[in-house]
């Protein structure tokens, strides 16, 4: 149906509201880093960038970023290798149990992830475990393993089995097939599905809260600090937080962009 | 159904399933069966009792769960009339605008929910971005916007925009055109087309955008403690409570129970209403 002009511009200036909305907190807090005032208030007088500087040098803030990183990193490798054959029962296959086990994948997408925290953590306590950020990994994939195998599923189904059958026919084993065939075909979606789940990972906050143990995440610190009063850290951490999501997402552009050049 | 693919399905699902039943189902037993343990025990060895149940509606915890519903409600409610036009712009008007909002929104999802909303503390408190700049530009003074219950609900239609747009947009994507352009053709009036074509046919889109967008809302406690301040107390934050500042795992559990029965219950009748494979774009 053709459409105005004026419903278009009109369309077209609410998506951009919208997307400045979106984003208005990110800049508040990425222009909040910046002020010298030990005690934030708008607006800023005098700039600094001492808050960025005190936060290397910290001892807790470098600590905060390594376990992040080892529990995102995990969490993404974990997800995608069980998200791949997930994905592949979710959508490709026709088998008696599908519509149950898709059920079962998306059922703790839409749980409050904080009681899941907790659950989580009468589950190890009933099994003797002591939280520490090793069961936070296992927190986080409870929540981020369904969304991995939902993005491969979404590539699986746009593909055609046809492909499958005919290197089956030309001679191919299963596993010749899954490598050969499948595997090529479904990497767009593996890959942004490894991004993904490490992002979501690295950002997580209700599901590391009770899990962590001892430990403490980045999103679980600024947490603590943002509750319990204001510390000019938290800015400038959020803001570094946020800038190593960019750089994550950036490579996995370049890397995408570069292996589609790479076929032609 | 051929055999081998009957296997290779199986075989597939298991690593996942096998995860999941671990790390998921298990911990969500051991829950369901401390709901019935005897308030302020750590241990399963007890007679089961339903005192924990009788607490929630003598304290007063019913109260929360009220608000967490009620505040979910409306929050969907803002969420699909906020959507809906761009949802519909990025299905049918936009052509390369549609790939920027995606990838946009997308991002904005990888930014900690703690961060963005603390982001709109630092926004709307008093003496902060807004009020700030407006005094020190025109004199106006203006109060702090924190700290009450529509502020609550902005911020939950804030952090789970994406989970209604994506879904609508994917729902309006799959009315087809040319029903549309046959009602026009046929007289239809613009409203009678989003009536009785537009919001029917998208109705797979709109269920999952709303379920999600309720659910993920009626479990939310970030957004109430951070910007409604004492304001309400939200059933999440009274399950939290319960299980630390009142060392009362029981307590904690059943109210728990609730929340996921009442979820549980939404997200079993809805998806069972929904095609999957159709949404999420199977060819054949």
């Amino acid at each position: 149906m053709k459409h105005a002009p004026l419903t278009r511009a009109a369309l077209l200036v609410y998506g951009i509201l919208v997307l400045v909305v979106l984003y208005v907190p990110v800049a508040a807090i990425a222009f909040a880093s910046f002020s010298k005032a030990r005690y934030l208030s708008f607006p800023i007088r005098r700039y600094t960038t001492e808050w960025y500087e005190r936060a290397f040098d910290s001892s807790t803030v470098p600590e905060l970023v390594s376990t992040s990183l080892k529990v995102a990193f995990a969490v993404a490798v974990i997800s995608v290798v069980i998200g791949f054959f997930g994905a592949l029962a979710f959508a490709r296959y026709r088998w008696r149990f599908r519509g149950l086990f898709q059920k079962l994948v998306l059922l703790p997408i839409f749980f409050p992830q904080a009681v899941l925290g907790l659950a989580i953590l009468m589950w190890f306590n009933a099994l003797g475990i002591v939280p520490t950020w090793q069961t936070a990994i296992v927190a986080h994939l409870t929540w981020i393993a369904p969304i991995a195998t939902l993005i491969i599923a979404i590539r699986a189904y746009g593909f055609d089995p046809a492909l499958e059958e005919a290197a089956r026919d030309l001679g191919a084993g299963t596993w010749q097939v899954l490598r050969e065939v499948t595997l090529p075909l479904l990497w767009p979606g593996i890959v942004s599905a490894g991004l993904f789940a490490f992002l979501l990972s690295w950002g997580n906050f209700p599901l590391s809260l009770f899990t962590t143990g001892a430990d403490s995440t980045l999103p679980e610190w600024l947490y603590a600090k943002m509750v319990s009063g204001y510390s000019p850290l938290v800015p400038s951490v959020g803001v570094m937080t946020v800038l190593v999501s960019i750089v994550l997402i950036a490579g996995g552009f370049a890397f995408v962009w570069g292996s589609r050049r790479r076929r032609g | 159904m051929d055999r081998t693919e009957e296997r290779q399905g199986l075989l597939s699902a298991l690593p996942v399933a096998l995860v999941l039943a671990a790390i998921f189902l298990a911990p969500l037993l051991v829950v369901a069966l401390f709901a019935f343990m005897p308030p302020g025990s750590f241990g399963l060895a007890h007679a089961p009792t339903l005192e924990n149940f009788r607490l929630f509606f003598a304290q007063g915890y019913y109260s929360s769960l009220l608000w967490s519903l009620g505040m979910a409600a409306a929050a969907t409610i803002v969420l699909f009339l906020v959507c809906y036009p761009l949802a519909y712009g990025m299905a049918k008007v936009f052509r390369s605008f549609t790939l920027v909002i995606t990838l946009l929104v997308v991002m904005s999802l990888f930014v900690s929910e703690n961060i963005r909303l603390f982001g709109w503390v630092l926004t709307l408190m008093k003496g902060g971005l807004l009020s700030g700049y407006l005094k020190a530009w025109t004199g106006l003074e203006m109060d702090s916007a924190l700290y009450s219950v529509p502020v609550i609900v902005f911020g939950l239609v804030y952090s789970y925009l994406p989970f209604m747009l994506f879904p609508l947009a994917q729902g309006i994507a799959m009315v087809p055109e040319d029903v549309r352009l046959a009602a026009s053709d046929l007289g239809a009036s613009r409203t009678r087309i989003l009536w009785e074509i537009d919001l029917p046919l998208a109705m797979p889109g709109i269920v999952v955008g709303s379920l999600l967008s309720f659910v993920l809302s009626a479990g939310a406690m970030a957004e109430s403690k951070l910007l409604g301040g004492q304001t309400v107390v939200v059933m999440a934050d009274e399950i939290e409570s319960a299980f630390t500042y009142g060392q009362n795992w029981p307590l904690g559990s059943a109210l728990a129970v609730i929340l996921i029965l009442i979820i549980g219950l939404l997200a079993t009748v809805a998806l069972a209403k929904v095609d999957l494979d159709g949404i999420m774009g199977r060819r054949r």
